[in-house]
């Protein structure tokens, strides 16, 4: 290696420069580098440029100020794409050296990197449900605040069996393992609470008419939902269609009957209940703060996706100040982390020692409010964990959540 | 009993519309050996325009014209501006149609948001139907009528105008074609735009079933390839046969073996690629 004489005074200098006003100075003033990494195109886009105007709000809203450092927002767009989420993830980290990422958004997309956040460390709050990411290998350099995919489903078995008083129930999911994992929670707690599933459907995620599957429909007390992004609107739409509305209750899981789908439906949405870790008409005061700023500037109540990422920036705006904003050391971050208890939009958020959120999950219904439609919280679930009631050691036993564990033995 | 008379219908009211979305396809690629990848595009658009002007307060009728003409001016424009000066090149032309369903994706992602939008049947038709002790959606019956008229239409043209003949003679054989002084320039045109006039029109007539949404373009390319390819290139009764047969595949297999649902989509097409490449009526010897 040459050095040039310029290349030498400039290296001395900023050498000198160094000594004199010690590493002190540089580290109080560094900006906490934030990537987010979200879909900005492609059909998950909806959710994903919620989850950063969610983001950007909470930013906005103090000071552009996190864990009392500056914030370098860097946003990085995967389409959705899980080979693209991993060069989006090297890109933020080794380009734009982030301390911090936000995201991804789908469960495939965030196994896809997994490996990559161990190898490199970097603390990664995630918004993917992808279950075994906090449960059987958790990986130590991720926390969740939003819910595992049957988080949320738990709950709302318990309820159609022992509020709602149904006996047979049938589910309809996305053939993905978000849509498995969820179906197989739900089925779990409701067949232990002396509930039948009946029958299970598992559509391809991009089946453009879902008419063959409503016409198979077995005749049960309720049908559960376990659909994301544009997908439960457009079977619900299908189901009135068909004549179902008012033959068979309906029922969804935390993606649903989003806030960002709802804006869109009409009466046949009233009624439906779901259970979710949020809903944009909880009353708390950091809530009833957010709804009113984000309608007003989106025209539109954040769902799922936008509160994700504004619970996910005052976690790590809490988790950062206990250490005062100290980032060189990842270990004492990750470990501030997981231990947060601090209110938030959807509530106290709190951890377990997996780094995913033990909250509230609400039930909410639609109802129609002012002219719109909102998710109307009729019931709480308090603390719950992504074991519900279950012991974690005899949790983590079983397999994994699948289309196979539990068995179904209740189909007709 | 009730299933199976459902689910035929079902099959029947699929098969229309796959009709719909592929017959303008087959067109194209038939006369103009384009596989046109930015047919999945023009149907969705065609859905977007629709709910729009739907939101203006319009019938599905006038949203159905409002989509044929902008789509099909859009097709006439990407045939006469992009494609014209690709001719000749197979491959560019695929990679330049291919690239433009990426434009068309983020466009509409950028003027219509990542929201479904739901496009509304007529309100007489969204009751569903009582007949016989069997409940089934009306606009379905709608859709399968529409798709008959349409390939009614499209017969007559093709056998008994002028234009019709001129595009079978191309397809047949272009070279001699142009030598018998059939304007070649002006019917591509004529063609390419009538194509993306028939998936604008596919897309409005399918919007209340799927709705408008990101993505559905890539939906339903695969299934239009699908069907061009069983009917065998550049034979409309070959399109014509093949989206019901589709449609009869798609439906019951999904309601009889769910778990092989994409491999019971594709084995038609692996089947005739394997052994009758030339489709199940196609012209073109392999």
């Amino acid at each position: 290696m040459t050095i040039d004489r310029r290349s030498f005074i400039q290296g001395s200098a900023a050498a000198g420069l160094g000594l004199a006003v010690p590493n002190l100075f540089a580290q109080n003033n560094e900006p906490l580098r934030l990537g987010l990494l979200t879909v900005k195109t492609g059909p998950l886009a909806s959710g994903g440029i919620d989850m950063e105007l969610g983001l950007k709000q909470w930013i906005a809203e103090n000071g552009n100020m996190i864990g009392g450092r500056k914030v370098e927002l860097t946003v990085a767009d995967t389409g959705g794409v899980p080979a693209n989420t991993k060069t989006k993830i090297s890109e933020l980290n080794e380009r734009n050296k982030v301390h911090v990422i936000m995201g991804p958004l789908a469960a495939f997309e965030a196994l896809a990197v997994d490996d990559y956040i161990r190898d490199n460390k970097i603390p990664t709050l995630s918004v993917a449900a992808a279950e075994d990411m906090t449960q059987r290998k958790p990986n130590p350099w991720f926390v969740r605040a939003t819910s595992t995919s049957s988080q949320s489903a738990h709950p709302m078995a318990e309820y159609c069996a022992n509020i709602k008083k149904y006996k047979r129930m049938v589910i309809a999911a996305d053939d993905i393992a978000y849509g498995h994992e969820m179906a197989a929670g739900f089925q779990r707690v409701f067949e232990e609470n002396g509930g039948k599933i009946v029958q299970r459907l598992f559509p391809p995620l991009t089946v453009p008419d879902y008419g063959s599957y409503l016409a198979q429909l077995k005749n049960a007390d309720a049908i559960f939902l376990g659909f994301a992004g544009s997908n439960g609107f457009r079977f619900i739409r299908q189901m009135n269609e068909y004549g179902l509305k008012g033959k068979i209750a309906i029922v969804g899981g935390m993606t649903a009957l989003d806030e960002a789908v709802l804006k869109n439906m009409g009466d046949e949405a009233l009624g439906i209940e779901t259970a979710c870790w949020y809903s944009a008409e909880l009353n708390n005061p950091i809530n009833n703060k957010f709804v009113p700023a984000f309608r007003k500037a989106q025209n539109y109540d954040p769902g799922f996706y936008a509160a994700a990422t504004y619970v996910n920036a005052a976690v790590l705006d809490a988790a950062l100040k206990s250490i005062n904003g100290n980032l060189s050391n990842k270990d004492a971050l990750m470990a501030a982390l997981k231990k947060t208890n601090v209110p938030t939009a959807r509530g106290p958020v709190t951890f377990d020692s997996y780094g995913n959120v033990v909250g509230d999950v609400y039930i909410r219904k639609v109802e129609r409010k002012d002219g719109r439609l909102v998710n109307v919280v009729t019931k709480t679930y308090t603390n719950v964990s992504q074991f519900w009631k279950y012991d974690p050691k005899a949790f983590l036993a079983n397999p994994v959540y699948s289309k196979d564990w539990p068995p179904a033995k209740n189909l007709e | 009993m009730q299933f199976w008379v459902i689910q035929t219908l079902n099959s029947l009211a699929l098969g229309g519309l796959l009709f719909m979305l592929s017959s303008g396809f087959a067109l194209i690629f038939g006369l103009m050996r384009i596989a046109n990848l930015t047919h999945g595009s023009l149907f969705m658009i065609g859905a977007y325009v629709a709910a729009s002007v739907l939101r203006g307060g319009y019938s599905l009728v006038v949203a159905a014209l409002v989509a044929m003409v902008v789509v099909g001016l859009l097709g006439a424009v990407i045939e006469r501006f992009i494609l014209r000066s690709l001719s000749g090149n197979s491959q560019g032309q695929v990679l330049a149609t291919l690239g433009l369903s990426f434009i068309a994706a983020d466009a509409c992602l950028m003027i219509w948001g990542g929201d479904p939008i739901p496009i509304n049947a007529p309100e007489m038709l969204r009751a569903p139907l009582q007949m016989f002790g069997f409940t089934f959606p009306t606009y379905r019956l709608v859709v399968l009528g529409i798709s008959m008229i349409s390939a009614l239409l499209l017969y007559l043209l093709m056998e008994r105008t002028r234009l019709g003949a001129m595009i079978r003679a191309g397809v047949d054989d272009m070279q001699m074609a142009r030598a018998v002084g059939i304007p070649a320039s002006q019917l591509f045109t004529i063609v390419f735009s009538l194509g993306a006039l028939l998936a604008g029109l596919g897309g409005t007539v399918g919007g209340p079933m799927l709705n408008a949404y990101p993505g559905l373009d890539a939906d339903m390319l695969p299934l239009a390839l699908i069907v061009v390819i069983l009917g065998g290139v550049g034979s409309l009764v070959g399109t014509f046969v093949a989206s019901f047969i589709i449609g009869f595949i798609y439906t019951f297999g999904i309601a009889l073996v769910p778990d092989l649902a994409y491999v019971i989509l594709f084995l038609p097409m692996v089947l005739v690629i394997a052994f009758r490449p030339s489709g199940l009526f196609g012209s073109i010897r392999a």
